[in-house]
């Protein structure tokens, strides 16, 4: 096991199966030891991209760089890195040992040699009195972690990880989420993770790059993603439950308000999270006024469903003690600080000026 | 759903199997083992009890020992003979390559002809000096081989006969199989490093043990059981070096009119099914592992 990642970016990246382009001009880059999530719906193109940095295809354009250097053309065995597929890929007719192990035999590891690595991660991953079993006897937690130990039995400095937490329990999760996340601190590797989960992005990664159908819609932190969201696919994809986006026409807002850019206010979208929401708005910068739809309790708050006479859908996160009825009309407001602004015409965000 | 049938409906509706199953099935097989402890009768003199004479003549038979050897031999040489083209035959067919369709259905086509028909096709193909195998060794200079004629080459022109008429069928068993392997394990062995070969013997051929079970199984089943092409082709010879267990059961029973020995030689046969069925539970009931 080393114990130093490697860097990883990327850079123009396509790919197109026939006519079909499934990504476009796909950029980012993530330091060693660092931890980069690929975000996205289903469909978005995550796999595909893991799966032409570790070689299973080959790109149609655009450059892959490992440690600086272009790995184009290298085999996936070359590329010295490791992946952990979505439902694991665990050989069913060989033992626990002999999956984890198998990498090391391929390459002709001495037996002393492959026995003390497999022992050092067997313990790591507590996989000591499993060892004998083949995977159809483990439970999917106990598979992951072979999964895991797999990898990380050949020391790459670079994982890549497909969904693996997609056919647990939401308890497993978790355990397994903080597990891995410490392995990525614990041994310096560099881990590039596909999820389509937002929570698990956000709670996991030192850097996200979120997608939409095969482009790149936003990267940064996980705090930038979600404090700034850079458009609205980003803004209405990053929390739950989703920002509430509103025409300005349908709210009033402050007579001094700019936006920067020279775009007209009525060319705008506003951008809520539900939590910053509240009433009664007397005091608040901007108002909308809707009627009560329905109403989730939700143990910490309420979450208020409401709808504008436009038809515009509204999620108010509420903690407040008194609950309006449904069917009432109410005026709900908000903040300054509170409101992201975007283009109506093409959904990126721009900023108030105050 | 939950109705219970009147009984007499249901004692009618099993009558109907269990007479078809006794008539054609049971009954034969208690039959032939009668038959096999008692002698042939003739004109003059009716049938008498000889109790395990029969089972002496068995034992002294030297063609039976030939015939034994041959259906040994034509079963070890075309069990994995069939294996090895089906894969082959259905690795090729689920490859990236053009034209798999029509591979398909060409490697399919023998299994669709009946064996005698086949046995026909192959008749002209053995023929010396005008069949397409004396034409393709003159081709290269090679003498011409009297393959159906010849005591060394008779069996195994049979055993070539047969791997062609059911590789075919077995390859589609293959083929299924082959495509229910996840890709995600060949790519995981991909990426640590193993060849196209590699993931061939380490990943996919494990996988297919199930098949090749059933397969093995198969072909061991159908080299005691077909024998039409040996009656088309060679009637077993030359000096029964093509005989079979099954065709010399028939020869002695309907060409000899033996009706004793050919019941001994069939309760024989039976044991050997038997023997081999059981052995194909037991190694069934050991990849349990596999769901
Ligand atoms: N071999 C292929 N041939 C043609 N199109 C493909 C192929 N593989 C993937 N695609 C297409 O590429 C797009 C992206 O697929 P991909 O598997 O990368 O999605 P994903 O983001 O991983 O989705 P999910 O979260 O559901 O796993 C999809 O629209 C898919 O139909
Ligand atoms: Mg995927």
């Amino acid at each position: 096991m080393s114990n130093s990642g490697a860097s990883i970016e990327v850079k123009n990246l396509r790919k197109s199966w026939g006519a079909v382009e499934v990504l476009s001009d796909v950029n980012f880059g993530i330091e060693p030891g660092g931890f980069l999530t690929l975000l996205g719906p289903s469909g978005c193109g995550k796999s595909t991209l893991l799966r032409l940095i570790c070689g299973l295809d080959e790109v149609s354009g655009g450059q892959i760089l490992i440690n600086g250097a272009d790995v184009a053309g290298k085999p996936a065995a070359e590329r010295n890195l490791g992946m952990v597929f979505q439902n694991y890929a665990l050989f069913p007719h060989m033992t626990i040992e002999e999956n984890i192990s198998y990498g090391l035999r391929i390459r002709k590891v001495p037996k002393a040699e492959k026995k003390k690595s497999v022992d050092r991660v067997a313990e790591l991953m507590a996989l000591g009195n499993l060892l004998d079993r083949k995977p159809g006897q483990l439970s999917g937690g106990q598979q992951q972690r072979v999964a895991l130990a797999r990898v990380l039995v050949s020391g790459r400095p670079l994982v890549l990880m497909d969904e693996p937490l997609s056919n647990l329990d939401a308890k497993l999760r978790v355990e397994i989420r903080s597990e891995i996340r410490s392995l990525n601190k614990k041994l310096g590797i560099t881990i590039v993770y596909v999820t389509h989960d937002q929570s698990e992005a956000l709670s996991m990664s030192d850097r996200v790059v979120l997608m939409n159908a095969g482009v790149v819609a936003q990267v940064g932190t996980p705090k930038e993603l979600y404090e700034h969201p850079a458009n609205t696919f980003s803004a209405t994809f990053i929390g739950t439950p989703p920002t509430n986006i509103l025409d300005s026409l349908e709210v009033a807002f402050p007579a001094d308000l700019k936006i920067a850019g020279g775009l007209k206010l009525s060319e705008c979208l506003f951008g809520i999270r539900p939590e910053s929401l509240a009433f009664p708005a007397e005091d608040l910068d901007f108002k909308v006024r809707a009627r009560v739809q329905s109403i989730e309790y939700e143990g910490k708050v309420f979450l208020i469903h409401m709808r504008t006479d436009a038809g515009t859908a509204i999620v108010v996160s509420y903690s407040g003690g008194s609950v309006p009825d449904e069917g009432e009309e109410i005026t709900v407001g908000w903040n300054r600080d509170a409101t992201h602004v975007f283009s109506r015409s093409d959904g990126k965000a721009t900023t108030l000026v105050y | 759903m939950n109705k219970r049938l009147p009984l007499g409906l249901g004692f009618v509706l099993l009558v109907m199997p269990c007479s078809l199953l006794v008539a054609f099935t049971h009954y034969p097989a208690v039959r032939a083992l009668i038959n096999s402890l008692w002698n042939n009768a003739s004109s003059r003199r009716p049938s008498k009890f000889v109790g395990i004479e029969n089972y002496e003549a068995l034992i002294a038979d030297e063609k039976l020992m030939q015939v034994l050897t041959n259906s040994g031999l034509y079963a070890l040489g075309t069990i994995p003979l069939a294996i090895f083209l089906s894969i082959s035959m259905a690795l090729l067919v689920n490859s990236k390559l053009p034209a798999t369709g029509l591979m398909r259905l060409s490697f399919f086509m023998p299994t669709m002809l009946p064996l005698v028909a086949v046995a026909n096709i192959w008749l002209f193909f053995y023929a010396p000096g005008i069949g397409l195998a004396s034409q393709i060794m003159n081709f290269f200079g090679l003498p011409t081989i009297n393959f159906l004629g010849s005591t060394e080459t008779s069996l195994a022109s049979m055993m070539v006969v047969a791997v062609w008429k059911e590789a075919g069928l077995f390859m589609i068993f293959y083929l299924a199989a082959l495509q229910a392997v996840p890709e995600n394990l060949k790519d995981a062995a991909r990426l640590e490093g193993a060849g196209p070969v590699r993931v061939f013997i380490d990943v996919v051929f494990p996988l297919l043990r199930p098949t090749t079970i059933f397969v093995a199984v198969n072909a061991l089943i159908n080299a005691f059981r077909l024998v039409d092409h040996i009656i088309v082709m060679t009637k077993g010879g030359p000096d029964n070096s093509s005989a079979l267990l099954l065709y010399y059961i028939y020869e002695v029973t309907f060409r000899q009119r033996d009706f004793a020995y050919g019941a001994t030689l069939t309760v024989l046969m039976v044991a050997i099914l038997g023997v081999l069925a059981a052995f194909q539970f037991w190694v069934l009931d050991r990849k349990t592992h596999y769901q």
